[in-house]
């Protein structure tokens, strides 16, 4: 334990525990728990049955109540080990419950039907996780379609991005024209407008251009983000001219130029743009809720939230969809962290 | 930092390589279009796919906006709508009193005015205290410094409707906090049907979802700061407090007004997470800008396009001051790097 | 701006989705089980008409609400919907008479609701309905056994239904005592039977009057008293509908107050649980009246492929596919031979014969000024500003005096905007 303690704290200046540290502390694992906590207790709770999230007070594991066929019912019956009024303990099986009134039979003797309290029972319980949470909205829901739009939107967004941001980049920072500094200017003006400030206009160019109910239509407005044109022009202003100018004396066209010689050296800088494009893309909310309304094409962004609004919630299936549409952000995270840490870092990119 | 830098090559070109053949095959036909433009004039085509859809996607409504911003009707073709001038701005402003919303004739758009003017302050303060505070812990001499970080910065990349979901679980009737309030003996509350709750609710979780990504801008900018200030101070036996007051503050002042910008600027366009949390609710208490225009140019049976563009362009007013704000600061910190 | 719109069009022409001939789409919306049982309906007319390709979109209602409203006003959407503003929108249908096979069979047997669905005056046939509905109530019969409170009678006021649902709270330890849909069409049943009437002399809405007031206190009153569930209206902003149908479900409420539709929802979600009847409208003042309605599957004027949407419509319209429709999705039928026949609604619960027994003699308590609100074309805006005021109070952001300033001030700016 004190080992463990000394590696999460180095402590200031050696001996002693300096208020800062135990603040330090403190931080640390208060973080710890409030960060990691609310999407653990999700992951947790996408593997419970309906009955089990019903719950209250809810349980840490992902119990079921053990159950058994009792003659004269259909379906298998849920047992409880319930406190008779006489003070025995016995396990009875629940036939239905209203309020707070169970009615039970025992399974040995099924046909007298006992009235108890709930508060003089308790479930007879095993552990279970409910995988049919992750199967069932692929298998039942159009889950897999929704699954591919995404993938379809943040690709093809994403591709798009990359090559028109960095061939604008390219022809802002590499040549002088005409109106090269009005069109920064544009760009830059316009870093920070927001698609919720354009969205009725947005809305009937979208619809007039018979983009609407059309995955592009969701994917153009996005992909001339100003953010990246001008991420990447900072990027490729550090790349010496000289090295242009020498390839234009080998006869390499201005094509070649681009692909050849800029794009390999902007490499670093794209991968940062392509990795913000994908976790920007991949979730994107209000536009696809605009500009989607047939079912099969919904994203997982807008299907999760149609599901989260439908009458009567299916918590357990719509808690494992999350988790889902959270996996490949997650695993962007897990593999990228440090750079996409030091890629905020060094430029505020958001 | 040299470690990424290859990294990100290697995955950079990985990423180009497998259209080298592609950009092969447009080469001869742009060689025909270069010898009539000449090299120069290729700007103008490597600049056209991105000003193209830039144009039409971007400024092209930016512009339409203001004009949908005169109309009237709920048709959504300019051709259909009929011209009232500044009826819409008349009816946004029409208030006996701006403190008060229900004074107003469109009171549903000061009340989110006046609540997203709440949500902004807390929650900046609230974020910008809670992020400083996490860089300074970070920036202190940790083992496994970069694990610490990636705790704080996890949610960050998590999409809006999985952050207002995973919340929306935990603060429900039935919820895990309740759960804790229960088992401690104490009576649960119905966190997001109670005002000042549902609000409270509204700015932890977006403190929640972002701070990680404040926190490592200022991170960068404590690293930046040299060691050799905080040894003399330490030779000096100077406090921790005044440390604090004297080197580190002041040296991370530029940071902290980018970052109080930046926070500024999303705070006033939230939506996405409050309204998976809350939808605007309680009544309209989590009823902030940028739904009020959803709702009122697509969602309500009260639809008024020309209204939500009016209000929409108030708000852009109000993001390109704060952005204008953001740019000054940023050539500020230039110009003081470079001397 | 017509000139962008063609260039802006031929400009993007190749990326978007066309309607391929012989397409039909069918936007649809499902509150119980009708779902499942149109997709069989539509295998069986796909098998006998390979040359038309019907899709079938089984949307959230929230979109049938809040989307198509506005893709409509684009000129654009499905060639057939399943919708309940049916007057509101009604510039929009399809006038079905020339593609359909026989106007007059039409006319007979769905002919009493076509002035739902088409703009005052007109004569057009734009659709039919696919079930009528009625308002009413729902009490969750086992509660009330075991609180020992008996369920009032056919004749029970609102207040005497609180009470007797209050009681059966306190000793169950439920939730809330009742809960009525976040809508305002619900809450325009018990409006309605307290006097109000919302058409004035001209057609036009008539300032809020007594009956609203006196139910929107009562509401607001039960609200704050923790009797009416709070969370189902207060959790919402705006025009938003929230069904309080969970809570019912879970034996959270005792009384839930919602319509026709529900009781195969109803059915098949409670199973054996519990046993709850349908209770009819519970009375006010002026009358114990439900409020009728209905959804209705239109045709939508913007169609590429008419020929093929009148050939569907009359497949669906169809004696036959309205009575399996009607006996498999336990509705109550708007086509007239069907509900005069025998109809064997398909189930083995007995609380759903019972429930739907309740609701056809209800029909026969409607009031007048309730008879009227499905064929007026301010209905549904007027629902929007009930419910979006009510819930503003229930919130506590403002007294109920000023929410009905407010709903007289929005529906004349409503007037004044589609002018």
């Amino acid at each position: 334990m004190s080992r463990a303690a000394e590696f999460i704290l180095r402590r200031r200046g050696g001996v002693g525990w300096h208020w800062t540290d135990v603040f330090t502390w403190f931080w640390l694992v208060s973080g710890f728990i409030l960060m990691f906590g609310p999407a653990l207790w999700l992951v947790n709770s996408s593997f419970k049955t309906p009955a089990a999230l019903a719950e209250f007070p809810p349980t840490i594991l992902p119990y079921v109540t053990a159950e058994a066929m009792v003659e004269g019912y259909e379906e298998p019956l849920q047992l409880f080990e319930t406190t008779l009024p006489d003070g025995s303990v016995k396990v009875l099986a629940e036939v239905r419950r209203v309020g707070v009134v169970a009615q039970m039979v025992d399974p040995a003797d099924p046909g007298e039907i006992v009235r108890v309290n709930i508060r003089d029972r308790k479930p007879l319980r095993e552990v279970n996780f409910a995988v049919e949470n992750y199967v069932q909205p692929f298998v039942n829901f159009d889950f897999f379609r929704y699954l591919t739009n995404s993938v379809f939107v943040t690709v093809m967004a994403t591709i798009i991005t990359l090559i028109t941001n960095s061939m604008a980049a390219f022809a802002l920072s590499k040549y002088n024209f005409r109106g090269r500094s009005a069109v920064m200017v544009l760009i830059v003006a316009t870093l920070m407008v927001p698609l919720s400030v354009i969205l009725v206009p947005l809305y009937s160019v979208i619809s007039a251009m018979g983009l609407f109910n059309s995955l592009w239509g969701v994917i153009l407005p996005t992909v001339a983000t100003p953010t990246g044109v001008f991420m990447l022009r900072q990027y490729m202003l550090t790349i010496p001219d000289e090295l242009i100018d020498a390839a234009r004396m080998d006869k390499a066209s201005e094509w070649q130029i681009y692909w050849r010689i800029i794009l390999p050296l902007t490499a670093p800088a794209l991968a940062v743009l392509a990795i913000f494009s994908v976790v920007w893309r991949w979730n994107d909310f209000l536009w696809p809720l605009i500009v989607l309304s047939r079912r099969d094409l919904y994203t997982l962004q807008v299907a999760l939230n149609t599901y989260a609004g439908e009458t009567n919630v299916q918590w357990h299936f719509l808690l494992a969809m999350t988790v889902v549409t959270m996996i490949p952000v997650v695993l962007v995270f897990v593999f990228l962290q440090r750079f996409i840490t030091t890629g905020i870092a060094g430029s505020g990119l958001k | 930092m040299t470690r990424n830098a290859s990294f990100a090559g290697k995955a950079g070109a990985a990423l180009v390589a497998p259209v080298g053949w592609l950009a092969r095959l447009f080469d001869p036909p742009l060689r025909a279009l270069q010898r009539i433009t000449g090299y120069g004039g290729m700007a103008v085509f490597f600049l056209a796919p991105n000003m193209l859809v830039f144009g039409i996607f971007v400024l092209f409504p930016l512009v339409l906006n203001i004009v949908y911003s005169t109309t009237g009707g709920t048709a959504l073709f300019l051709g259909d709508r009929s011209f009232v001038g500044l009826a819409q701005y008349e009816r946004l402003f029409d208030c006996s009193s701006y403190l008060d919303p229900k004074s107003c004739a469109e009171d549903l758009f000061w009340t989110a005015v006046w609540n997203t003017a709440t949500f902004v302050v807390v929650q900046v303060v609230f974020m910008v205290v809670v992020a400083l505070v996490t860089a300074l812990v970070l920036n202190r001499e940790l083992r496994a410094r970069s694990f610490w970080r990636a705790v704080f910065f996890f949610p960050v990349l998590l999409s809006p409707v999985v952050v207002g979901l995973i919340w929306r679980w935990i603060l429900q009737r039935e919820g895990l906090l309740n759960l804790g309030l229960y088992e401690a003996g104490l009576t649960p509350v119905n966190w997001l049907v109670e005002r000042g709750w549902a609000f409270t609710a509204a700015v932890g979780v977006s403190i929640w979802a972002h701070v990680g990504f404040y926190a490592l801008i200022l991170l960068a900018g404590l690293q930046a700061i040299p060691k050799d200030l905080y040894e003399a101070a330490e030779m000096d036996g100077t406090r921790p407090w005044r440390v604090f007051w004297r080197i580190t503050l002041p040296l991370l002042a530029p940071n902290l007004l980018v970052v109080l910008v930046l926070v500024l600027i999303r705070a006033v366009q939230i939506f996405d997470e409050v309204y998976v949390l809350t939808g605007g609710g309680p009544g309209t208490a989590t009823l902030y800008l940028t739904q009020y225009i959803y709702e009122i140019g697509f969602a309500s049976f009260l639809r008024n396009p020309g209204l939500a563009s009016a209000a929409s362009i108030l708000m852009a007013a109000v993001l390109v001051v704060f952005t204008l704000l953001q740019l000054g600061l940023a050539r500020s910190n230039e110009a003081r790097g470079k001397k | 701006m017509r000139m962008t719109s063609v260039v802006l069009g031929l400009a993007a022409g190749l990326l978007s989705s066309t309607a391929f001939a012989g397409d039909v789409r069918i936007m649809w919306y499902t509150d119980g089980v009708e779902g499942e049982v149109i997709k069989d309906l539509l295998a069986r007319f796909s098998q006998d008409n390979p040359g038309i390709n019907v899709i079938l979109d089984d949307v959230g209602y929230k979109v049938v609400q809040e989307q198509l409203p506005v893709e409509l006003e684009a000129g654009r959407g499905p060639d057939i919907a399943r919708v309940t503003n049916l007057k509101t929108l009604a510039d929009h249908w399809l006038d079905l008479t020339p593609h359909i096979a026989d106007p007059t069979y039409w006319e007979t047997n769905f002919g009493e609701q076509f002035d739902w669905m088409r703009p005052d005056g007109s004569k057009a046939i734009t659709g039919f309905m696919t079930q009528l509905t009625l308002t009413g109530g729902f009490a969750n019969k086992t509660l009330f056994e075991q609180a020992g409170v008996p369920l009032p009678g056919a004749d029970a006021t609102w207040d005497q239904w609180v009470e007797a649902a209050g009681k059966v709270q306190d000793s169950q330890q439920i939730n809330a005592a009742l809960v009525i849909d976040r809508s305002g069409h619900r809450i325009s049943a018990p409006n309605v039977s307290y006097g109000a009437n919302y058409i004035g002399a001209d057609g036009a809405p008539a300032p809020v009057d007594e009956g609203v007031k006196t139910f929107a206190k009562k509401l607001v009153d039960w609200t704050a008293a923790g009797r009416m569930n709070k969370e189902t209206w207060v959790s919402a902003a705006g025009t938003t509908y929230r069904p309080g149908i969970d809570d019912f479900i879970n034996a959270q409420v005792a009384y839930y107050y919602s319509g026709s539709w529900q009781v195969a929802a109803l059915s098949t979600k409670i199973g054996k649980n519990f046993d709850w009847v349908a209770t009819g409208s519970p009375c006010g003042t002026s009358g114990c009246s439900g409020l009728p309605g209905g959804a209705a599957l239109v045709g939508i004027k913007y169609t590429k492929n008419p020929a093929e949407v009148g050939k569907v419509m009359d497949y669906l319209a169809s004696e036959a596919v309205v009575k399996e429709f009607t006996e498999r999705t336990l509705f109550l039928p708007a086509h007239k031979a069907v509900a005069a026949g025998a109809i064997d609604f398909k189930t083995d619960d007995p609380n759903v014969k019972a429930a739907l027994d309740v609701f056809v003699k209800a029909a026969g308590q409607l009031v007048p000024s309730a008879n009227a609100l499905p064929a007026w074309e301010w209905a549904t805006p007027v629902y929007g500003v009930l419910v979006t005021r009510i819930s503003q109070v229930m919130a506590g952001e403002m007294s109920i005096d000023d929410a009905f300033v407010r709903m007289d001030e929005d529906i004349t700016a409503l007037v004044a905007a589609a002018k």
